[in-house]
């Protein structure tokens, strides 16, 4: 049995909605950031504290990519931008961690039917994965800010990691790598874009520049 | 088989080389250049041997791609092809070096060559693949380098428009065409050509049309040329050569392979192609002598001229499928002569008219005007160019709707009702097509190159330079040659008609022999005759060279005072014919008539748009724009909103897929 795992998965589906439920932009990136640690020894816990080399480094840098270096990003931008530190939601608190729940137990029914070709390691991971994914992808939906959104492809990259974890096993460097490259690309672009945006109109209110459509 | 494939890679290397050395534009005209001249040399020889000894060669690799195989094959057919595509391109690029230079300290040169060289990698793929997907990979190189060489001088805004035409007309026929692949493919169970085998005839049917539509638009059929008359002028002239002197014809080229592939033609298939060449080829011309503008009615004329060519296929396509060798022989062989010979006199008229447009600076017919004593090559060519386009012997664009004729003339009187039919309609639209044909030429030539000059542009002209010279001087030289040597020329082509038909090759060699001993009597009575013209001419030389000669004012018809504005212009000179057919010219004009005795300024103004742009494609798109903007609220230009359909999206495709 994989207890460690579990509560892994756990932290994941809490933290998933803390972030749902949280006003506060500097507390949603302290708890991505524990998300991306937390998911950092996902490889090592999969493969019963095997200490081989690749899978350390592995670690070590997905902790250190999630843990630190992101997180150091977003806090950096979040300083310069001196704009509203809350998040602005389209969509209520209260109604975002309903809608939440709602989506786990979507996720649970489509992980039952979801064919697997060997059992998996945890029977909770790929429920949790998917609502990861999902809560990404709500939280870029819902939220008006720009750096809210890099946030929410932050998650939703935690939750394709763990997907791929569970799935490919031994073997998820090059899946991840991939990934992860893009994602450091989309953060950097973002990053910058997010700057930019704020040069030229003074905020960061993605739902203002709908006034540039022709 | 490696000389063809060392040829494409120097070719292919000549043009990223030139890319690289974009800023330094002499160096990239010359590997652009050079490159494509000795790649041509080198991978034509392959071709002009498959081409008379009948052999094939192949090569087949594996590619990693699903369903796709790198098999390239050079068969009769494709050798036939080739020939145009590498000979026109080369001579192309020596006239381009000269005329892209006047750029060189406005654009980087390297971008022009590297897609100039581009464009002929492509059609020489086109034309050796044997493999659907391969094919289109091709087809799209070509499509999409050509489509930045028309889009060369983009801060025009008319180019910028031209090029958009182009593109979305050159995908509308590609999308035809993959569907026709995938269901050939889907038939077959694999790409490659060689494993098509007895497709059912509905099938073929289907298929048929998809490769009309697909081809078509490529080779410029009616209704589907619209992209042709923005095109070419807007391209660069020796682009505009290379597009409509080859490039269209890989159009052909498919909808012959296309037609090998898909087995006994059903008698409307011919009448089809007969329809169209048709069509294609009396509205053209007649577009043709009603525009303004040069290197439109040059576009218009490649309309007809792929009219002649399609006529040619459908006639020899009716041989086959009424049985009859003659009709199959003569029309499979006119038509795909006309491509030959289309491809050298189209080539040599776009290079005129852009000779004419880099020295005076405008292709408007009714500015120019007496362009004959200030460039006498240029004119010379042209007037060559011209003759042959009309088709008049013996020049070699008679020949080639000379055996169209001979086909059906044979066959129409020899058989019964359903073939005289068949022959009326062919012989009436080309005996059309050839008149008016001379008619918009005599028009072009009398108005741009004889008389005085219309405007300061006219007077400014100087000959161009030595390699513009040049190629229009071989081009030229080959229109006479294949014309006269055509006795010969003709039996060059018994293996491509026996690749295509399948007729026993010695009924085939019969038969060519017997119009090569017609075609000889006509090459010997005009050489007869341009002998006496010539012996006339030294004679009255010498004649005139004990006298004085004096310059006099040309037309002055008595007027004390003449002004260039008096002489004929373009749209007067075809007036009496243009009327006649306004009911498919649909022509606007604009006239404040002269009044009184003492008449004060008065104007006339002639538009001619195209009818199928006017009554099929404007309304076609203004409806499709206007249903499509009822879905304007789906925009709303929030990103949230937007990932908000791509998350509904994979929720509905999960549940869906998983219920």
């Amino acid at each position: 049995m994989n207890n460690a795992a579990d509560i892994i998965m756990i932290f994941l589906v809490l933290t998933n909605l803390m972030l749902l439920g949280l006003s506060r932009l500097g507390a949603c990136i302290r708890f991505v950031a524990l998300q991306g640690v937390a998911l950092g020894f996902l490889p090592l816990i999969l493969n019963h504290w095997d200490m081989e080399v690749h899978l350390v480094i592995f670690s070590i840098v997905i902790i250190s990519l999630k843990g630190i270096v992101f997180p150091w990003m977003l806090n950096r931008t979040l300083r310069e931008l001196a704009s509203q530190r809350e998040v602005e939601p389209f969509i209520g608190y209260g109604i975002s961690i309903i809608a939440g729940t709602i989506t786990l137990v979507m996720c649970m029914w489509l992980s039952s039917r979801l064919p697997f070709p060997e059992p998996l390691m945890s029977p909770l991971i790929v429920p949790v994965a998917f609502f990861t994914i999902m809560s990404g992808l709500f939280l870029i939906i819902s939220r008006k800010k720009a750096l809210t959104q890099v946030l929410g492809y932050l998650v939703l990259e935690n939750g394709i990691y763990a997907f791929g974890v569970a799935l490919v096993g031994k073997q998820p460097m090059l899946v991840e790598l991939g990934i992860l490259l893009d994602i450091f690309v989309a953060v950097f672009v973002m990053g910058i874009a997010i700057f930019h945006i704020n040069r030229e109109f003074d905020h960061i209110d993605t739902d203002q520049l709908s006034r540039l459509r022709s | 088989m490696s000389l063809f494939l060392w040829g494409l890679a120097i070719i292919i290397i000549g043009g990223l080389a030139s890319l690289f050395s974009g800023r330094k534009p002499g160096l990239a005209t010359f590997l652009g250049s050079v490159s494509v001249v000795v790649g041509s040399v080198i991978a034509v020889v392959p071709a002009f041997k498959v081409l008379l000894t009948g052999s094939i060669e192949s090569l087949q690799l594996n590619w990693s791609v699903p369903s796709g195989s790198f098999f390239i094959q050079i068969d009769p057919i494709s050798a036939l092809f080739l020939i145009p595509i590498l000979g026109l391109t080369a001579v192309a690029a020596i006239y381009g070096a000269e005329y892209l230079w006047a750029y060189r300290e406005k654009k980087n040169l390297g971008v022009p060559w590297f897609f100039y060289n581009l464009l002929l990698a492509g059609m020489m793929l086109v034309v050796v693949a044997r493999n659907g997907l391969l094919f289109l990979v091709a087809w799209e190189i070509m499509s999409l380098a050509s489509f930045f060489l028309v889009t060369f001088e983009y801060e025009k805004p008319m180019v910028r428009q031209a090029g958009w035409i182009y593109l979305i007309a050159t995908h509308i026929g590609t999308a035809f065409l993959i569907v026709f692949f995938i269901l050939l493919g889907r038939h077959a169970g694999s790409l490659d050509f060689d494993k098509v085998s007895e497709i059912p005839s509905s099938l073929a049917s289907i298929l048929f049309v998809l490769a009309v539509i697909g081809f078509g638009t490529k080779a410029g059929f009616m209704p589907f040329h619209v992209w042709l008359p923005y095109a070419h002028p807007a391209a660069p002239s020796h682009v505009s050569a290379v597009m409509s002197g080859v490039m269209i014809k890989t159009g052909v080229y498919g909808l012959v392979r296309a037609l090998t592939l898909l087995g006994m033609p059903p008698v409307w298939w011919c009448w089809a192609l007969i329809a169209i060449g048709a069509i294609s080829g009396v509205l053209g011309v007649l577009f043709a002598l009603a525009q303004h503008d040069l290197k439109r009615l040059l576009a218009y004329h490649s309309v007809e001229n792929i009219g002649i060519i399609t006529i040619g296929l459908g006639v020899g396509l009716l041989g086959i499928n009424m049985n009859s060798p003659t009709l199959a022989i003569l029309g499979f062989g006119g038509g795909l002569l006309h491509v030959i010979n289309h491809a050298v006199f189209k080539g040599l008229l776009f290079l005129g008219a852009g000779a004419v447009l880099h020295s005076s600076g405008t292709g408007h017919i009714d500015l120019l005007g007496g362009l004959i004593k200030r460039m006498p090559v240029t004119a010379f060519t042209f007037l060559v160019g011209s003759i042959a386009i009309s088709g008049l012997p013996p020049l070699n664009g008679f020949i080639s709707e000379f055996l169209i004729y001979l086909g059906v003339f044979k066959n129409g009187f020899a058989g019964g009702f359903e073939s005289i039919i068949p022959a009326l309609v062919v012989i009436g639209s080309l005996a059309l097509i050839g008149g008016l044909a001379l008619a918009c030429f005599t028009k072009a030539f009398g108005v741009i190159f004889l008389g005085e000059p219309r405007s300061n542009y006219a007077k400014q002209v100087h000959e161009v330079g030595f390699c513009m010279k040049s190629s229009m001087v071989i081009l030229a030289t080959l229109c006479v040659l294949l014309g006269i040597c055509s006795p010969w020329v003709i039996k060059s082509a018994e293996n491509v008609i026996f690749e295509i038909t399948s007729i026993p090759l010695e009924t085939i060699q019969t038969e060519l022999a017997a119009t090569s001993a017609v075609l000889m009597n006509i090459v010997i009575i005009s050489l007869v005759l341009l002998g006496l013209t010539i012996t006339f001419a030294v004679l009255r030389k010498l004649m005139l060279s004990t006298r004085g000669i004096r310059q006099v004012g040309t037309w002055d018809c008595g007027y004390a005072k003449p002004d260039a504005r008096m002489q004929y212009t373009a749209a007067s000179f075809a007036q009496p014919l243009t009327d006649l057919f306004k009911m498919f010219l649909r022509s606007l004009k604009k006239i404040s008539p002269v009044k009184g005795i003492f008449p004060a300024q008065s104007a006339f103004h002639t538009d001619t748009s195209d009818i199928s742009e006017k009554y099929m494609y404007q309304p076609l798109f203004s409806w499709v724009s206007s249903s499509f903007s009822r879905l304007r609220w789906l925009q709303q230009g929030r990103l949230q909103i937007y990932i908000l359909y791509i998350a509904l999206t994979l929720w509905i495709l999960l549940i869906w897929k998983l219920m």
